[in-house]
């Protein structure tokens, strides 16, 4: 309760600021301009780390969505045989497990199935088309390879079509994508996080002078951190939001998704997502006072 | 007692500077410390302000032992010991006032009427008019001045100097004397650490000091003729 207490005291002394203890320590112009500009340039990464994550999430579900779909039963039998084989198998697809619904396609729906290649009225009963059954499988799937043995054994007309399953690897690549994606936002903080380090210790080196000087007047080491963690968290948010800003033009300008299209013209935000990268200006500031506390703590203790 | 020393030894990398050194400032007493060039004057006087924690034996300001007092606590004791250094260090980019001012601004005492304060305290110390300057405009002696100025705003109970008067005239050092004598004199326990022995002197036509010499690695009283 009292950490939690201290951390919104410092929170609040963060962002209400004391402008006399910023005037303390003196301005660093470029090493200013240059953590702004890392931190701009890796809210940027990470807009597009993010962009290519929720893509890749987007493609996984979609992919999986279709994998729990369907799977096909071709029967090709001697029209009088049809039926009495259709329901074998229907039978034996009840007592499979993994298989949620089956049903038999009614010969309308197999007709409009082959209407892009044959056109319309196709007179079915003319031509020697097998009877599809379709397979609603469950999240876990059913045993492909016993499903076979059973059907060749009792049905020797009926074969399994388990057309979805070469999208198994590509659903595994797409969840690995957007597993690397959100690993890549991970290293961009981390990095963040080192760079604002770096600059922090550098900026509390230069100014051993300044600690020294307001040491001898009574300043406590938390007061002299806080001029400086508040400088730089200010410079991250600061370059974090413009960074996020031009990312989020950028991805704006990409050729617009459509339903069916690759997956390089999807990579962007849909709906609330585009809500999604603004939570980045404040998480790279958070990162920046995190890193800016700890290396002032560690040099300020260094110092004598 | 505002400082005291008891058995204090001082090592650098195995070397003894001083060592079974014992005294007892009593608040509103005047002290001279003296002693020839590297015989630890100024760590003497940084053992007083908590800058520094001796080798061996116990050294208590306002009654606390400072190994107990931690960072936040030595901050604290910053406010009641005013210290001005030979080679007095400002913010340079701050002007003489904010400066000046430095001690009241670090405690969040930077107000209005403590602002008054600041006015009169240049004035005091003969910078009112150079206010607005930035230290690299200054001469030794107004640097001097602003130090003490700097070190008393804050109405501290103990004033350490250490080699005060070592970068300017011999005027201006009467003049810088002249203002510790007056401190001095309205309650502030003030100890000077010099090696400039017509200082010393001319202090005690007009104050009580008491003068401490340290030689041979250990703290003596030194002669009534100084």
């Amino acid at each position: 309760m009292t950490r939690l207490r201290n951390f919104l005291a410092a929170l609040a002394a963060l962002v209400i600021g004391d402008p006399q203890a910023d005037r303390l320590v003196p301005p660093t112009g470029f090493t200013a301009r240059l953590t702004t500009f890392a931190a701009g340039a890796m809210a940027f990464l990470a807009v597009f780390a993010l962009a290519l994550s929720l893509a890749a999430g987007r493609l996984a579900d979609r992919w999986s969505r279709d994998l729990a779909q369907a799977s096909t039963i071709r029967i090709s039998a001697p029209p009088e045989e049809r039926a009495a084989q259709t329901a074998a198998v229907l039978r034996i697809l009840e007592a499979t497990p993994g298989v949620v619904a089956a049903r038999a396609l009614p010969p309308d729906e197999a007709a409009r199935l082959l209407e892009p290649w044959f056109g319309p009225d196709l007179p079915l009963d003319t031509l020697p088309v097998p009877q599809l059954v379709e397979v609603q499988e469950a999240a876990v799937g059913f045993d492909p390879q016993g499903l076979r043995l059973r059907l060749s054994a009792e049905v020797p007309g009926a074969i399994l079509d388990d057309h979805t399953r070469w999208r198994r690897p590509l659903v595994a690549a797409a969840e690995r994508l957007r597993g690397l994606g959100l690993m890549s936002i991970g290293l961009i903080g981390a990095t963040t996080a080192a760079m604002i380090t770096l600059a922090a210790q550098a900026a509390l080196s230069a100014n051993a002078q300044v600690i020294a000087v307001l040491r001898l007047v009574g300043a406590q080491d938390r007061y002299i951190a806080q001029a400086f963690v508040r400088r730089f968290t200010l410079r991250a948010l600061t370059g974090a939001a413009v960074g996020v800003a031009l990312a989020m033009v950028a991805v704006l300008l990409l050729p617009a998704a459509q339903e069916e299209a690759g997956f390089l013209t999807g990579l962007g935000f849909q709906g609330w997502h585009w809500l999604v990268p603004l939570a980045i200006p404040p998480l790279g500031a958070l990162v920046a006072y995190l890193a800016t506390t700890a290396a002032a703590r560690r040099t300020l203790t260094e110092l004598p | 007692m505002v400082i005291e020393l008891e058995r204090v030894a001082m090592s650098y990398g195995g070397s003894e500077l001083f060592a079974d050194i014992s005294l007892k400032v009593q608040a509103g007493s005047f002290h001279f410390l003296t002693g020839p060039s590297g015989s630890g004057k100024t760590t003497f006087l940084r053992l007083c302000y908590g800058a520094l924690l001796p080798t061996a034996g116990q050294v208590r300001l306002f009654g606390q032992d400072v190994r107990d007092l931690g960072r936040d606590g030595v901050a604290h004791v910053r406010r009641r010991v005013g210290v001005v250094h030979q080679d007095v260090q400002f913010l340079d980019h701050l002007s003489l006032a904010d400066n000046v001012a430095l001690p009241l601004t670090v405690s969040g005492r930077d107000t209005p009427d403590q602002m008054d304060n600041l006015d009169e305290l240049l004035n005091w110390v003969g910078l009112r008019p150079r206010a607005a300057a930035f230290p690299a405009q200054l001469s030794g002696g107004e640097r001097q001045r602003a130090a003490l100025a700097r070190a008393v705003i804050m109405s501290p109970e103990v004033v350490l100097a250490d080699e005060p008067t070592g970068n300017i005239d011999w005027d201006m050092s009467q003049r810088l004397l002249t203002l510790l004598v007056e401190l001095n004199r309205m309650g502030t326990t003030i100890l000077v650490a010099t090696h400039d022995m017509n200082l010393i002197r001319a202090a005690k036509s007009q104050v009580q000091a008491r003068v401490l010499r340290i030689s041979g690695r250990r703290l003596q009283l030194a002669g009534a003729d100084l």
